[in-house]
Order: C-alpha cells, then sequence, then structure tokens
C-alpha cells in the first residue's frame, strides 16, 4: 500500500473545506492559549492533546456510515439519561454543583454526553415519524429534549442547559415546529415573565440584575464582565502586540485560557483581529449550512442543521458575554478555550457533519 | 401511504426545511453583524475610556514625600530638622477589633498611657484610611521584635519616617510654631487651593509660627513612583520615577544664642521681648514666655499634656510677643517727646513745676505722678529720664488725643507690623473718631491724660513697641521686621526689603534730646541706672509700667497687697549702642512691677550679649554648644 493511497483512505471521509476552518481556528487557540497561560508550553501542549483525541474521535465518526448514527442513537439517549438520573443522585459535588459522575477510574460529566445525544435522539425520532408528523409528534420530542435539560438545569448548570435547548429547539425548528406555536411560546414566555419574577426571591432578582448590569456589583460577580470589557476595549482598533495585553499579563482578567480567552485575543490582536476570528466562525458556520442544505436524508439535515447552529450558538454565547452584551454563563469559545470535553463534544459534532457530507456525497457518485 | 404521496412530502418538506435553514443564515448573520457593532463600539469607539481604564489598573502612583526644609538661625544653628525614625502605624478601618489589637501589641513593645491617649484623641479626628501612630520612635530592640510578628497583625505597619525636631523645644516655640497632622478642614483647604495633589503622601502641615507662614516653601514638591502591580497588588516593576524636591531651607534673622540668653533672663517671669536690628528690621530674639514644647505637637497631642497646656494660668500656648495687648505705659513718654517738639507744643528750654499730681482746668480730680510729692521742675529731658507723669498729662491735653493719634501712628502704633507670622493683632491707638465708633461716646478730657503716660484705652503688643523703638533708634527711617532671611540660601526679598519701609522725616535736634534723655535713663538719676550699673557701651532706654487694675482715688497702689496676677507689668525699651544702634528692643514682664527693677535687667543681659559676648552663666543649648555645633 503505497503513501498516496493511504492518504486517500485517511482523507475519504473528511471534509478539506470544513477541515481548513477548524485548523484555522483551532492554531488560533494554540497562539492564544500560550499567551494566556503566560507563556507556558504546558497548557499547550495539553490543548494538542485535547485535539488530538477530538480530531480520533472525529475521524472514527466521520468514517461511520449513517444508519449507523441512527442505530445508535437510542442506546445513547438512554445511557445518557440514566447517568444524569445517576448524578442526581449519587454525583459528585464539585464547585457547589452536582455534575460529575464517578466511574472509578475518571470524573464523567453526563451533560457533556447530552450535548450530542440529544440532537441525535431527536433527529432520529423526527426521521422516523417523517411521513406522518403530527402535533403529538412535537410534543414528544419537546419532552425528549425537557428532561435532560430540567435535569442538568437543576445540578445546576446553566450555560450547558441552556446550549442543549438551544440545540435541540434547533431540531423542533428544523422540523418545521409552526410558526404559531414558536409565537404561542414567545408570548407565554412574555406574559409569565412578570409573574416568575415576583415569584424570586430578593437575592435571585439582585442575581439577575446584576447580570444585565454588572457594575452593580463591580468588585464581587460583575469584576469578570468588566475586567472583560477593559480587556476587549482596550484592545483597540490593532490590538496590544501578541503577549503584550497588560489585563491578561497582569492577572485582572479572570479564566484566561477558557471562559475569557476572546477578552484575550481581543486584547492583543484588537478589532481587526475580531473580525479575522469572526471571519473564521462564519466559515465554519458557512461550510455547515451548506452541508446542511445538500444533506439528503430528513434525519441528516436536522442533525447537520442543529450541530451547525449550536456551534455558533457557543460562539455567540461565549463573545457576547465577554463583551458584555450577553449575562456571565460558563460557556467556553468553541474549538479555542482550553477543554478536552468540550474539545471532544465538537469535534465529535463535526465528525458527524463530515460523516454526513462525505457518505452521501458517496452515494450519489 | 403511496410512494406518490410520500414524494410530494418530501418536495414540500424540503422547500419548508430550505425555507428555515434561510431563516437560520438571517438570524446567524444579524448576531454576527451584532457581535461586529459590540466589538467596534468596544474597541474603536469607546476604546480611550477602556485603555485609561486599563491603565489605571495596571499602574499605581507612589508618592515619594519630600523632606522638609530645615530651620536655622543666622549662624547656622539647627532650630528645626528631620530625622528618620520608625513608628508602629494602624489603620483603623482595616482591624476588626481595634482594642485587642492594641492590646497583643502592648504586649510586644511598650504602649505608654500617653501614646494611647494620643491615639484616642487622633481617632476621633482621623480621615478614612488614614494610619494612626500607635507608638513612634522605636526603638532598634522594639523594632527587631515587633518585624518579626508583623504578619499576626493584618493592617498594622511599621513606617520609616521622617520625624520633625525641634532641638531647642520650648525657647523657640512661639516662633517656629509647630507641624502637626493633616486634619480635614486643612485637607479641604489644600483640596480648594489645588495643592491635594502635592500632599497625597504628606501627612504632616506647619499649624502655627514659622512653620505654618512658610510651609509651601518648606514643604517640597512630592515625587511620584508609577509601579505597574498586577491584580493582587503586588509591584511588577517600576515604569517611571519622579524624584520629589526637598522643602526650602529657611535661615532666620534669629540669633539662636540670644534667645535663648533673653528665654533665660527672664526667669520665672512670663512675658515676651523683641529684639530687632534697627538698620534692617531682621528680628534678632522673639521670645513669648513661657513657652511649651513643640515637639509634643507633631504626631498629636496626648489629651493630659494638651489640658495641662490650655488651662495652665500661665497661658504657655499664648504668643505674647505677637498677639498680647498691654498698655505700654511710660514707654510711651520718648514717641511722645517727640510729637510735643513735632507741634511745637514743647520746647527743650519750658519746664513745668510738679506738685506730684495734675488736675484739668475746672476739674478737682487729682491725676497721680507715680511719685509722691512730684520731681519738681521739670523740662522735657528730665521727664524722660525721671519719667514724669505729670509733665505728660499736661502734655497730651495740650496736644489733643487726635494729633497724639496722628503723630504715634506713624511708629505702627494700633496697625499691625506685617511680620512674617500669622496672627498678629494690631494692639490700640485710640481717637475720637474711635471711641465714637467703638463705644457711640464722645471723647473725654480726662481719656486724653491718662492716655498721655500710655495708659486708657492704649494697647501694644511687645512686637509693635520693639518695632517703634527701632524706628526711634534708627532715627525714624523704619524697616520691615521680619524673621526669615534666606530661602535656600537666597536672600528674602519679599519680607527684607533693602528700602526702608518708611522715613518719618524727624529733625536731628528732636531726635538728639529723646535719644539724649533716653541714654540718662541708664545713669545716676535715670529710672533704670541699676539695671545698667558699670555698663560698656553706650545705651538708651526708658521703663514702663502698665496698670493691670486700676487704683481708686485717694487710695496708694501696693504691689504686696494685690494679688500676682494683677500686679503692674513692667516694661523696658532699649537700643544700644546709642550712637549708632545695632540693636532695638521691647521687654515685657507680666506682673513684675517697675520696669526698672525687672524689665531693665533682662534687656541688660541681651545686650551684654549680643555687643559684649557676655553669657550669664547656665547656659546650656545653644551657646554652649555653638562651637561644637557642625551641621
Amino acid at each position: 500500500m503505497n503513501l498516496r493511497l493511504l492518504r486517500q483512505r485517511f482523507m475519504l471521509h473528511l471534509d478539506p473545506i470544513l477541515l481548513s476552518g477548524l485548523g484555522a481556528l483551532l492554531l488560533v487557540s494554540l497562539l492564544v492559549l500560550y499567551s494566556a497561560s503566560g507563556g507556558n508550553e504546558m497548557r499547550v501542549l495539553g490543548q494538542l492533546g485535547n485535539i488530538a483525541i477530538g480530531f480520533v474521535a472525529l475521524w472514527i465518526v466521520a468514517n461511520m456510515p449513517l444508519h449507523w448514527l441512527m442505530r445508535i442513537a437510542v442506546p445513547i439517549y438512554v445511557l445518557g439519561m440514566l447517568m444524569l438520573v445517576g448524578v442526581a443522585l449519587f454525583g459528585e459535588i464539585s464547585h457547589g454543583a452536582r455534575r460529575w459522575l464517578n466511574l472509578g477510574f475518571m470524573n464523567f460529566q453526563p451533560s457533556e454526553l447530552m450535548k450530542v445525544a440529544v440532537p441525535l435522539m431527536m433527529a432520529w425520532y423526527f426521521e422516523k415519524h417523517e411521513a406522518t408528523l403530527t402535533m403529538k409528534n412535537y410534543v414528544i420530542a419537546t419532552l425528549l429534549l425537557l428532561m435532560p435539560v430540567a435535569l442538568i438545569l437543576r445540578q445546576p448548570d446553566l450555560g450547558t442547559s441552556i446550549l442543549i435547548a438551544a440545540s435541540g429547539f434547533y431540531v423542533l425548528f428544523l422540523a418545521g415546529l409552526s410558526w404559531r406555536v414558536i409565537g404561542g411560546l414567545l408570548v407565554t414566555a412574555a406574559a409569565s415573565a412578570p409573574f416568575l419574577w415576583n415569584m424570586l426571591h430578593d437575592y435571585q432578582r439582585h442575581r439577575i440584575l446584576m447580570l444585565f448590569d454588572p457594575s452593580q456589583d463591580a468588585l464581587g460577580k460583575g469584576y469578570h464582565t468588566i475586567q472583560g470589557m477593559i480587556a476587549v476595549g482596550s484592545g483597540g482598533l490593532l490590538g496590544k502586540g501578541y503577549m503584550q495585553g497588560t489585563q491578561t499579563h497582569l492577572d485582572f482578567l479572570p479564566e484566561r485560557t477558557t471562559d475569557f480567552i476572546f477578552a484575550v485575543y481581543s486584547e492583543e490582536f484588537g478589532f481587526v483581529g475580531n473580525l479575522f476570528l469572526l471571519g473564521l466562525f462564519a466559515f465554519v458556520i458557512g461550510r455547515g449550512f451548506m452541508i446542511t442544505a445538500n444533506a439528503s436524508t430528513y434525519f441528516t439535515r436536522l442533525m447537520a442543521g442543529s450541530i451547525t447552529l449550536t456551534f455558533f450558538t457557543y460562539a455567540f454565547v461565549n463573545m457576547g458575554m465577554v463583551s458584555g452584551i450577553l449575562p456571565v454563563v460558563g460557556v467556553p469559545l468553541p474549538l479555542v478555550s482550553y477543554g478536552g470535553t468540550s474539545m471532544l463534544t465538537l469535534l465529535l459534532g463535526f465528525g458527524v457533519l463530515m460523516s454526513i457530507h462525505t457518505h452521501q456525497r458517496l452515494v450519489k457518485t | 401511504m403511496t410512494p406518490h404521496v410520500e414524494l410530494k412530502n418530501h418536495q414540500r418538506e424540503r422547500y419548508l426545511f430550505s425555507l428555515r435553514l434561510i431563516f437560520c443564515l438571517g438570524f446567524v448573520g444579524v448576531l454576527l453583524a451584532i457581535l461586529v457593532a459590540r466589538t467596534f463600539y468596544l474597541q474603536v469607539w469607546k476604546h480611550d475610556y477602556f485603555d485609561t481604564m486599563a491603565e489605571s489598573n495596571r499602574i499605581f502612583v507612589v508618592p515619594i514625600v519630600p523632606n522638609r526644609g530645615v530651620i536655622t538661625d543666622r549662624n547656622g544653628v539647627v532650630l528645626a530638622r528631620n530625622y528618620a525614625g520608625y513608628t508602629l502605624e494602624v489603620t483603623p478601618d482595616k482591624v476588626p477589633d481595634l482594642n485587642a489589637t492594641i492590646d497583643e501589641i502592648g504586649k510586644l513593645v511598650e504602649i505608654k498611657p500617653k501614646d494611647l491617649r494620643r491615639f484616642k484623641k487622633l481617632m476621633s479626628e482621623r480621615r478614612s484610611l488614614q494610619t494612626l501612630p500607635v507608638k513612634t520612635r522605636l526603638t532598634d530592640e522594639e523594632l527587631a521584635r515587633f518585624a518579626t510578628q508583623l504578619y499576626r497583625f493584618p493592617g498594622v505597619e511599621i513606617k520609616a519616617r521622617l520625624f520633625r525636631e525641634y532641638p531647642l523645644s520650648e525657647t523657640t516655640s512661639h516662633l517656629l510654631g509647630y507641624i502637626g497632622r493633616i486634619n480635614q478642614q486643612e485637607l479641604d483647604e489644600l483640596e480648594k487651593q489645588d495643592l491635594a495633589a502635592n500632599y497625597m503622601g504628606s501627612d504632616y502641615i506647619g499649624k502655627t509660627g514659622i512653620e505654618q507662614r512658610y510651609e509651601k516653601e518648606m514643604h517640597g514638591v512630592t515625587g511620584m513612583e508609577q509601579i505597574e502591580v498586577d491584580a493582587g497588588g503586588r509591584a511588577v516593576r517600576m515604569l517611571s520615577r519622579t524624584p520629589p524636591q526637598s522643602g526650602k531651607e529657611l535661615k532666620l534673622t534669629l540669633d539662636a544664642g540670644l534667645q535663648e540668653v533673653a528665654e533665660q533672663a527672664f526667669g520665672d517671669y512670663r512675658g515676651a521681648m523683641v529684639a530687632i536690628d534697627p538698620t534692617n528690621g531682621e528680628i534678632l530674639s522673639f521670645v513669648s514666655k513661657p513657652g511649651y514644647d513643640p515637639n509634643l505637637f507633631i504626631d498629636g497631642i496626648d489629651t493630659e499634656s494638651w489640658d495641662a497646656l490650655n488651662n495652665s494660668p500661665d497661658v504657655p500656648l499664648n504668643n505674647r510677643a505677637l498677639r498680647g495687648q498691654y498698655p505700654p505705659g511710660s514707654t510711651i513718654k520718648p514717641f511722645m517727646a517727640l510729637a510735643g517738639q513735632h507741634y511745637e507744643a514743647r520746647a527743650p528750654g519750658f519746664s513745668i513745676s510738679d506738685p506730684g499730681y495734675y488736675m484739668l482746668p475746672g476739674s478737682s480730680h487729682q491725676y497721680r505722678d507715680w511719685k509722691t510729692g512730684g520731681h519738681g521742675k521739670v523740662d522735657l529731658f528730665t521727664s524722660i529720664v525721671v519719667s514724669c507723669d505729670t509733665y505728660y498729662y499736661g502734655l497730651a491735653t495740650e496736644l489733643g488725643i487726635d494729633r497724639m493719634h496722628e503723630y504715634l501712628q506713624q511708629f505702627g502704633f494700633g496697625k499691625r507690623t506685617g511680620i512674617d507670622l500669622e496672627g498678629e493683632v494690631s494692639g490700640l491707638l485710640p481717637s475720637s473718631e474711635w471711641k465714637m465708633k467703638r463705644y457711640q461716646q464722645i471723647w473725654y478730657p480726662g481719656d486724653t491724660v491718662s492716655a498721655g503716660i500710655g495708659q486708657g484705652y492704649n494697647l501694644v503688643t511687645p512686637l509693635q513697641l520693639a518695632f517703634a523703638t527701632a524706628t526711634l533708634a534708627n532715627d525714624g527711617v523704619a524697616y520691615q521686621p521680619h524673621l526669615v532671611k534666606e530661602i535656600q540660601h537666597a536672600p528674602e526679598e519679599q519680607q527684607a526689603a533693602t528700602e526702608p519701609l518708611f522715613d518719618l522725616q524727624i529733625p536731628a535736634e528732636h531726635l538728639k534730646l529723646v535719644k539724649g534723655a533716653m541714654q540718662a535713663v541708664v545713669k545716676p538719676g535715670g529710672t533704670a541706672v541699676g539695671a545698667f550699673w558699670g555698663v560698656e557701651y553706650p545705651v538708651a532706654g526708658k521703663t514702663g509700667t502698665a496698670q493691670v487694675i486700676g487704683v481708686k482715688q485717694g487710695e496708694k497702689y501696693d504691689a504686696d497687697k494685690v494679688s500676682e496676677y494683677n500686679r503692674d507689668h513692667a516694661w523696658f525699651i532699649a537700643f544700644a549702642p546709642a550712637d549708632k544702634p545695632r540693636i532695638a528692643l521691647a521687654v515685657l514682664a507680666e506682673n513684675g512691677g517697675h520696669g526698672g527693677s525687672t524689665a531693665a535687667p533682662i534687656a541688660r543681659k541681651v545686650l551684654d550679649y549680643y555687643l559684649l559676648g557676655k553669657k550669664p552663666k547656665p547656659m546650656q543649648k545653644v551657646v554652649e554648644k555653638a562651637g561644637a555645633e557642625d551641621d
């Protein structure tokens, strides 16, 4: 077997266009991490390891035939739900939240698994009932979504539950949930807001208000947001230069390698750098939409659309939070923030996208 | 389910899906645009604002307090200096249980009750986040012992500071004043004058005396260190340093040796003395007795010491030389004699016959002379030598109060001299106009009679009288009295005007008569002969006695029957050498009785030291050490 053939076999189910976008974002990640960690190579090597593991997962999933994905949808979802219940009953408590399940050799966070399992399950469900979709099917799909979301919200983990709820909602939306229902839900939510507000405790209301006006608690919770905004704003048009960010290197920024890595990037590369980064995200998302548009089956269209939109949601919520237009919820910047689990989940998702793209291409030819 | 229906559904569903996907695309596009707009707003629109915030995050400005200017006397004797020392300071806002902390500190270093009292006083007037000294001037041993335990005391720190010290203590207290911790009122004042930045690191400010008047010159310019700090407040590196400019050194006109001689010459008497070089207005000595220890005030005086000073019947905090107002008594007579000649009311040859009292025409009230039975035949010359009251009762009546006022005010009576100290008072030189304004009463002839001998409404400060004497000594050419000779080795021009303040153009023969008579005062037959027996230089003087309580008609003043604080004040004015005066002075001994017996001997000691270098016996501080002083 010669090298060319090997390369062909290796690349067979990978999408070079999507891959180049992902690669560029991952390079940015390594570059910024080195600065954000204060020149710590271990952080960079660690992230490289995360990427490697994630990439193996991506390759495997990309090479999986689509009907395999269909087949594992239900077992994975059931397994995930069982583990979520397990967490609620026997989970490890850390940082005031019950999120981890002690598997003996490692601590596992089942909510991460659900990021893939929930849209997979819902897409599978819609595919199964494609021909005879009625209101009942939407209600059941919604229940499939709300059960894990409720369990994760209880842990509590607001960030993850919002992202999973979003990924499920995208499936519902793409599956054609009627505008009237969507409108009805929005009106109901708006109408019940004052009522819910009255039911909250004072300290809860304070926390919510604080989310929208961080200066009210500049030394406490608002500190993160304010320092993030200072970092972004002081970066200016061209940035302070690589490794030159004062907010970053003098420890004013919290969570520099994870949730606030966008602030590090913005401080050092400025508005021009941000346009470039947003361009990269737009490129990856655009490619995702193309794959979605070309997907041949109902299941794959729903899956591809949900994965693409969820990826965008990650990015938007993180950047919105760092730049102060969204409240602080613990969401990392996808592909850029340091973190093994989220890297694995994200690359797994892109593996699914590539599988969808390449397998039907093979079908077509 | 037929294939046909399925196909149709399939197409319709694909169409619907495409619509939804396009909607999503638009949704993503809008949100991305919002992100671009937001980062543009932060990074371009509001960049300056956030840049400033980032800079103030990381740059910490540390003020570097300048050294306060040293004060020396005219010969370089140090009167106020700074020395380095360590204090133990507490920031009350950072200490959870203040009393417990102080108790704990007390186990390691001795905290005297005095320190505690001072601390309590400072607590009541502190600014927020100010650090207050619990214990000043730590010994090396205390420093070492506490330094190892410092970690146990959050909010407590050891600070290296420069302390102000006044080596001559009370000898120079009223002159130099003192510095003290800046209070809220002074801080507000500094802010109003836009000086707050220059006092960022300063804890002290001049409160009285020279320290107050020359605060601006002596404080210096605060330096800055810009330090880059991390979020934890740790210094990362120094960005820039502007060195402080030390305060300027003041060289006073004062002669510290003379000051000490004068102070000791007072013995137990309260009083004041001001000595001036009549040729240039330089103040050679400025004494107010009793003094106080200005060093007590620097870090806040404790309540007990304060009460002791404040409630003492001797009023040691009162600057008598500057703010004490006393009737000038007979010391006014030489000036009256000049007025008499000026208005040609008295020719030198004219004499009166003094029966020992004076009566206004048409009145039977007797204004008594100090000498029962009178002085007999008295002319202008003799009237000064024997201090004849009757002569001046008549002269004053003849001149009238308003001419007296017009002439005497030229010598500076009734107005501030403008010395470079705060709080000077003006004394009082009465006139009919003044009385009408003040009491809505007309001026009575009787008022004029007592004004003629420096009683009645007349009030002078020792400084005023010394200034008038210096003007007389210098033949009517006056120089601005001042205390500062040089600021940072440059002549102080504002105060030490080389030009005379004024020239009264007194005719030479008038001066000759008065000065001659004043020289006769210290000779046999004069009122101050005892004090100047055997004097080796020509000296001119005049005694004076200022009544504290009035003596009723027909009664005789008897010092032994009057309580100490109601006894007469003793005055003596003098200048020497009489032919070419180098020093003019006014001495006041409160409740000292006769000028000739208590005030004149003080003046003698001062003149002997200044002109001959004669040292009275027990000289401790300056005079003895003067040779050894090498800074």
